[in-house]
């Protein structure tokens, strides 16, 4: 019988019982055909190949991440701690050495939860990769993390989440934020002062097929990683890059899937968007398992593939290897532009809105890093909603340096309760606690 | 008067129940060069000056069709395999030969790329000039839509012995194992064909009034006849007789965990909420996983005739046999030598228990009843052991809802019902190991033919619905339908539950009227460019698997 050359975990989750609404991408049977194809070809009797059951995340899961306003059992459901607590649940299989990689098809995405969740946002309400790696730092020691994103929307919450933090690497391909939601995802977003560089994005223009994708990873993901050296590598894994996905528009295939993932073998795979339930996600997923396994996966192919629906055109090509050689370029001088952009300032701010498309719901975000070269920078945000929530956010990074330690306490300390009607948080990522007052 | 007969490996057991009692059991050595003569010698044994009259029912379980395949003497089979695109289809290729046609169905029963009747002629034309006269037919997704299969055999020359079509086998989505399922029911046609006509001169001779029923590896049975075009349902029926066994000799309610030690082996099952659990995709035979729907059963090779030993200073038992006891020979001793020696069990040479017992007792300055004693202790240790293993990781098995992982339902087994010859013997040292009551039945020596007199006809049947399509699928019936315009969930299980009355009408008309159930049931929304385009509606029902108790209500028990 077949056998896995390399030992995979599979955590399936479909939650055949939960939808956003009944027609919302989002909906039950968005994973009941990739169920159907992987039960048919037998994947789950290959020896090598392990399912594992899901468990649900714990509420300190999620505060390691998020501020969840006002709390986190008011901004999720029992489904979004199931996502979240299956990654963890193939993470740990990893990292206990049980299999040599793992997927967590999971159902609902994260990759577009922020660091402060006043709702959802492109169907994500908490940022399930983010929790999983906080989870595995937390129990498994320091690690290096690439987070590589290869879903089409522009993973805005990891980013945000990562936006500091020099030890997770976040790369993201996408197609660009002028043509798609969420409308972010550009070059000059290049990480928070004291992570400047960490945080690469590479808006791919629309139609990019086979070709594009496979060569952004040749001549860019990989020289990164080259560079990086990540104890782990993730993948978020979003599958509507898909030819047939209907809100989207490019024209990747599940052999291509199949083939970035071979070449990328990440350590874990989480499945984030990809909503063509039937024409994609049964074959690609199949693919990236096949991939991932070490198995012969070079008989996946859709009903309707065609060597035309994957092509693209010599100005996407051109642009896309421009591109690869900017941002390459930009990655390899990140001291240099650090500097540049830091130069003797002791903070650093920025204001921006989020837009919650779920409820309609605008964010205002003042925002504030110390710059400090011994840690992530003491971070602290201002955040208003246009339905008059208004609340103040501290965070100390994993590896705060004493400084930012006690200057996140006595800012938490000095905050008045009376100038934020719903309340003053306090993420302490070195105590592993959420305070709130 | 019910007679079940279970024919094992090395021993085939036979019983003659009434009145809540068995009035007769015969056990005889299984001939493995003559299962017939096996058969109907403990059957003559069995009947013998009853009037044939007063038999209401004749189960047998055989492992004819298991030894087979095992020993490869099966007939040879060719192989038409329709897997269109994905996983690599050589290592299913396990025909004498193997034809890879093209032609592919889609998870929704949708025909994505036509059969080529060339490519079929062709290997029709091989298979005739190899004289192969056995086939089986399997595509990818075929219990989806069966047109494809059906096709392939319509292209064949017709003539051929013996074909199985794999949509008939079961409702369950898994091509490798359908292809493997397929193969071996045509591979085992021939011999149990002839076995099963053997049988039936037999009963007709005796003129017995009821057809024989053979057990199936899921606890039920299936008429002889129907038997006949699905002889891979019999294989591996034996742990199922002694599980139903243990249930009709010691009924319960509770989660609880069966052993059945022999002298090789000892199996474990669990039920919960007196149940049997299944094996959750199929049996494995031979290296080959298939589609055959069984109990679960896990075999620990510990038994009474495992063979001791002492190496680097610690005691081993098993896995292996190297013989009977010493007592009665072996070359090995065994944990029956240490009950001989113990006491508890008066058989063979008793100074040769003994002295093997000492020997061991030396190599580890223990004394000799000391040493019987550690045996035992560290048998059931083992035992539980293995049963906790197992229980952990049936506990983990993953669940896809959300109410699933809420509910959180775990197997916590309340006690333990143990069968098998050496069963008595070992309870003291089963309960502590498990920190459980132990139950061991009264008549746990030939629970498992127990079992095979009192199992019920079992059958299941999967309804696939699909209103954008506004068809409807039943594989194991080789049945599509149209389906009108507001067919919902609930039109779908009355049509699944009359199609299964109608088919266990047909398999078994003696229990018709028998309470049929719902295991699962699904419907999802289909949904196109933001609109529900229709439904995708799942139903799978099933005969409520049960025993007879032995000493229940039915009077003519
Ligand atoms: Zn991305
Ligand atoms: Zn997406
Ligand atoms: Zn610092």
């Amino acid at each position: 019988m077949y056998k896995a050359a390399r030992r995979l975990g599979l955590v399936f989750f479909p939650a055949f019982d939960w939808a956003i609404s009944p027609t919302h991408p989002e909906r039950e049977e968005r994973l009941l055909y990739t169920q159907d194809q992987v039960l048919e070809e037998g994947i789950l009797d290959i020896d090598g190949i392990y399912e594992y059951r899901p468990r649900l995340a714990t509420v300190a899961d999620v505060e390691r991440v998020h501020v969840c306003v006002p709390d986190v059992m008011s901004r999720v459901t029992a489904s979004h701690l199931i996502a979240a607590g299956g990654a963890i649940v193939a993470a740990e299989a990893v990292l206990k050495g049980e299999v040599d990689k793992a997927f967590a098809i999971v159902r609902p995405p994260g990759h577009h939860a922020l660091r402060i969740v006043h709702g959802a946002r492109g169907f994500c309400n908490i940022n399930i990769e983010a929790i999983m790696i906080e989870y595995i730092r937390r129990h498994y020691g320091k690690k290096r993390i690439a987070i590589v994103d290869t879903d089409c929307h522009h993973g805005d919450g990891s980013q945000d989440i990562y936006w500091h933090d020099p030890d997770t690497l976040y790369i993201s391909l996408h197609q660009d934020g002028r043509t798609l939601y969420p409308g972010t995802g550009f070059l000059d977003e290049f990480g928070g002062p004291n992570a400047f560089g960490y945080n690469l994005n590479l808006p791919l223009p629309p139609e990019t097929g086979e070709e594009g994708f496979l060569y952004a990873l040749d001549h860019f993901i990989l020289p990164v990683l080259a560079d990086f050296k990540p104890d782990l590598v993730i993948n978020s894994a979003g599958q509507d890059n898909h030819y047939t996905d209907p809100i989207t528009n490019m024209r990747f295939s599940a052999q291509g899937y199949a083939r970035l993932n071979d070449r990328l073998q990440p350590d874990i795979a989480v499945l984030e968007g990809g909503y063509s339930i039937e024409g994609a996600l049964p074959y690609v997923n199949v693919g990236i398992i096949l991939a991932l396994a070490g198995l012969d996966y070079s008989g996946i192919r859709e009903p309707d593939y065609s060597p035309a629906r994957v092509a693209q055109s010599s100005r996407v090509s051109d642009y896309i290897a421009r591109l690869c050689d900017e941002t390459y370029k930009a990655w390899q001088q990140r001291e240099t532009l650090r500097a540049a952009y830091v130069r003797d300032k002791k903070e650093i701010s920025r204001r921006r809105q989020i837009y919650y498309d779920t409820e309609g719901l605008m964010e205002t975000q003042e925002e504030t890093t110390l710059v400090c070269d011994s840690c992530g920078g003491l971070t602290w945000i201002d955040s208003r909603t246009d339905r008059g929530r208004h609340i103040l956010a501290i965070f100390i990074p994993r590896d705060a340096c004493r400084r930012c330690q006690e200057e996140g306490h006595a800012l938490f300390e000095r905050a008045s309760a009376g100038a934020y009607r719903d309340g003053i948080y306090l993420q302490d990522r070195v105590a592993d606690q959420l305070l709130k007052k | 008067m019910f007679v079940g007969l279970d024919m094992g490996g090395t021993h085939t057991d036979a019983v003659l129940i009434a009145g809540g009692r068995i009035l007769r059991h015969y056990k005889t050595n299984t001939d493995p060069e003559d299962y017939l003569g096996t058969v109907t010698r403990a059957l003559e044994a069995i009947l013998a000056g009853i009037n044939p009259s007063s038999i209401k029912r004749l189960n047998l379980s055989t492992t004819i069709c298991t030894n087979a395949i095992v020993t490869g003497r099966s007939s040879p089979v060719g192989l038409l395999l329709e897997p269109g695109p994905g996983l690599n289809p050589a290592l299913l290729a396990c025909g004498q030969k193997n034809f890879i046609l093209s032609g592919s169905i889609d998870h929704r029963g949708r025909p994505t790329s036509p059969l080529v009747e060339a490519e079929i002629k062709a290997a029709d034309r091989e298979l005739q000039q190899a004289g192969i006269r056995h086939l089986a037919i399997a595509g990818k997704f075929s219990t989806r839509n069966p047109e494809h299969e059906l096709a392939i055999k319509e292209a064949l020359s017709p003539g051929y012995d013996f074909i199985t079509m794999g949509h008939r086998l079961s409702g369950w989505l898994n091509f490798p194992r359908r292809v493997f399922t397929a193969y071996l029911n045509s591979a085992v046609a021939a011999t149990y064909s002839s076995f099963a006509a053997a049988i039936e001169t037999f009963t007709t001779k005796k003129k017995l009034p009821v057809a024989p029923d053979i057990l199936k590896a899921d606890g039920g049975t299936l008429s002889l006849e129907a038997s006949q075009s699905l002889p891979v349902e019999t294989i591996l029926s034996g742990p199922a007789a002694s599980i139903m066994g243990a249930l009709a000799l010691a009924p319960t309610w509770q989660d609880a965990i069966i052993l059945d030690i022999g002298g090789t082996t000892t199996d474990i099952a669990f039920l919960a909420g007196g149940v049997p659990l299944y094996e959750p995709q199929g049996i494995s035979l031979a290296g080959y996983p298939t589609l055959v729907r069984a109990l679960f059963s896990y075999s620990l090779g510990l038994g009474g005739d495992s063979c001791l030993q002492v190496q680097e200073g610690r005691l081993t038992i098993g896995p292996g046999r190297q013989g009977p006891a010493r007592a009665l020979g072996g070359p090995a001793v065994t944990p029956t030598d240490a009950l001989i020696t113990l006491g508890r069990l008066d058989l063979g040479d008793k100074a040769a228990a003994r002295q093997g017992i000492a020997e061991l007792g030396d190599k580890l300055g223990l004394g000799t009843l000391h040493m019987a004693a550690a045996i035992l202790q560290q048998m059931a240790g083992e035992i539980a052991r293995q049963s906790r293993a197992l229980l952990a990781k049936i506990n983990s098995r993953p669940v896809y809802t959300v109410r699933e992982v809420l509910a959180g339902k775990q197997l916590q087994p309340a006690q333990v019902i143990v069968i098998g010859a050496p069963a008595p013997l070992l309870a003291a040292e089963l309960e502590a190991a498990f920190g459980l009551p132990v139950i061991v039945p009264h008549l746990a020596g030939v629970a498992n033919a127990i079992g095979a007199a009192l199992s019920q006809p079992t059958t299941e049947l999967t309804l696939l619905a699909d209103t954008e399509q506004g068809l409807l699928t039943v594989p194991e019936e080789g049945l599509r339908e149209k389906i009108p315009a507001g067919f919902n969930l609930e039109r779908a299980r009355n049509r699944a539950l009359e199609l299964l009355r109608e088919r266990l009408v047909r398999l078994a008309p003696e229990v018709a009227g028998t309470e049929l159930e719902v295991v699962e049931e699904q419907s999802f929304n289909m949904v196109s460019g933001f609109y529900t385009t229709g439904k995708n509606i799942r139903v799978k029902v099933q005969v409520k698997p049960r025993v007879t108790p032995l000493k229940g209500d039915a009077d003519d028990v």
